[in-house]
């Protein structure tokens, strides 16, 4: 029962996080915690600000207050390009493959910001379809492939730090499948995760800790061994 | 004499070399406004200004410390390409959150200034510029004499359209800019510095107006009124090929200097208007122009 008490020092620290769309309040104070080779997941319902917490790591919303630690350095005055350069990668939620690149290029765009990212061959391991779609349109690719495309480009920055924002959304059972067993093997060889899911199932299988966010607050904080004894819980946060 | 459609070929062959001249300048100040039209969302009605600039920065090369035509046609474009990069800096990236109002706004001023200041300096008569002696004389084709230096633009603008089509579709640097145009947020999440790229594809846009300028400085007159004379036929240019469309850009420039030619030809009345009759027809038949994409 004290799987949740921090074994090792946290490679992210975020405190009292705080972010805007404009005038608009989104989120009141997030904390959470990372450890290194964690998969965590952020859990809660549409608009409670898992979104705007993996943007808000990443410096692409510009009104943000607290403090982002990763690494001991603060993140929260740094721009989304110098963030990037710290470690972090980011896959957003709409993929954000572009349509003016080909598969290759789309791959080839991130640069690399730390040695040990994975090679050309290492990704087309993982994700043997690319492969064969290299001089296709970026945006010509199967829902599944593009969410390949989109995590493997990241895979070659050497980030260590992941944040998916919904990598199975919108996909067939099989892919989530997929996807599940690239994020249990990422894991395995080291990467840190944050992910964003809506299906619990598919990130329980592979998670390590659940936050529940609701309405720009992290509410609670739920191990993956705990998880069946909270069902009930769960299920009333996330309205399910 | 040998007459086409009773027309005396010479006389044909001549107004087509012109229109594939104008056709030059076309392409290579509509693909400036192109490419920047496509990364910054600005419309750069400086254009025709910084293409002044271009002619004018050759001349004093040339007058004042005696810098021949083919440095200038390095360092004009490059001192054009400068001024216009501090610009972007101190000036028109502070508009990149507001409507396109402002920008065009904005350019539209900056070119009022920057050829109220020339004309202020040097006059409206215009300076003339001499034919760099390699390029003096022509060659008998056959059917019809080529003046050396017309056919040293045409040529010039072709590569220097080419190489830039060949950057932006088949480099990194070009799929940094690719990438940009369509969600600079995300390259920018990626570690990329955006800001700065921008500011690099202003001042490589206005260069290649800069680039043109000097190309045209032998043929024109230097004078400071020279690019507004050009910039409207030229945005004409630009909406027919389609708004940032860098391959419709080349295309449609050098297709209308070569039908403005003909027209000179055959209807010599509808010479002035024709690009725009092309133009109005286009926009009813493919709003977002010949090689546009829908938005």
């Amino acid at each position: 029962m004290t799987s949740v008490a921090p074994s090792t020092e946290p490679l992210l620290a975020v405190r009292d996080l705080k972010a805007w769309y404009g005038e608009s309040h989104v989120l009141h104070g997030i904390t959470i915690d990372v450890r290194p080779g964690e998969v965590v997941t952020l859990l809660g319902r549409n608009g409670a600000g898992k979104t705007t917490t993996l943007k808000s790591i990443m410096g692409v919303i510009d009104k943000r207050r607290g403090s982002v630690r990763f690494n001991g350095n603060e993140l929260i005055g740094l721009s989304s390009r110098h963030i990037a350069r710290q470690g972090i990668a980011w896959c957003p939620e709409e993929r954000g493959i572009f349509s003016s690149l080909d598969v290759r290029e789309n791959l080839l765009l991130p640069p690399v910001v730390a040695p040990g990212g994975f090679t050309m061959e290492q990704i087309f391991d993982l994700f043997p379809n690319l492969k064969e779609r290299l001089h296709s349109q970026g945006t010509k690719l199967s829902g599944g492939e593009q969410q390949m495309l989109a995590i493997g480009r990241i895979l070659r920055t050497g980030a260590r730090l992941l944040l998916l924002d919904e990598p199975t959304e919108g996909l067939a059972p099989v892919i989530v499948q997929q996807i599940g067993h690239m994020i249990q093997k990422l894991k395995t060889m080291g990467f840190t995760i944050i992910l964003v899911e809506q299906n619990f199932h598919a990130a329980a299988t592979v998670a390590d800790r659940h936050y529940i966010v609701e309405q720009g607050r992290v509410v609670d904080e739920i191990a993956n061994a705990e998880l069946e004894a909270n069902m009930d819980k769960l299920h009333r946060y996330l309205g399910v | 004499m040998a007459e086409i459609f009773g027309i005396p070929a010479a006389a044909l062959y001549g107004q087509l070399l012109l229109g594939f001249i104008n056709g030059a300048f076309y392409a290579t100040l509509s693909l400036g406004l192109a490419v920047i039209f496509g990364l910054l969302n600005i419309i750069n009605f400086t254009h025709g200004a910084q293409y002044m600039m271009g002619a004018f920065v050759g001349w004093m090369l040339l007058t004042y410390l005696g810098i021949g035509y083919w440095p200038a046609l390095i360092l004009a474009p490059i001192i054009v390409g400068v001024v216009g990069m501090v610009i972007e800096r101190l000036l028109i990236s502070r508009l990149y959150k507001l409507d396109h109002l402002y920008g065009l706004l904005l350019t539209f001023g900056l070119a009022l200034i920057i050829e109220g200041l020339f004309r202020n300096g040097y006059g409206v008569s215009g300076m003339s510029y001499a034919i760099p002696a390699e390029l003096s004389g022509g060659v008998n084709l056959g059917f019809m004499f080529l003046p050396l230096y017309r056919g040293w633009v045409v040529l010039a603008s072709l590569v220097v359209c080419l190489g830039t089509w060949f950057m932006i579709e088949k480099t990194r640097l070009g799929a940094y800019l690719r990438a940009a145009t369509e969600n600079p947020t995300l390259v920018q999440a990626f570690g990329i510095n955006v800001p700065l790229l921008v500011t690099l594809t202003y001042g490589f846009g206005v260069a290649l107006a800069g680039f043109a300028g000097v190309l045209a400085a032998p043929i024109y007159a230097v004078n400071p009124m020279m690019g507004s004379n050009l910039i409207i036929v030229v945005f004409a240019v630009v909406v027919i090929g389609g708004m940032g469309s860098i391959l419709g850009a080349v295309v449609t420039g050098f297709a209308l200097g070569l039908i403005e030619g003909l027209t000179k030809v055959f209807y010599p009345e509808a010479a002035a208007t024709v690009i725009f009759i092309i133009m109005a027809i286009v926009l009813l038949v493919k709003p977002a122009g010949l090689f546009g994409r829908e938005a």
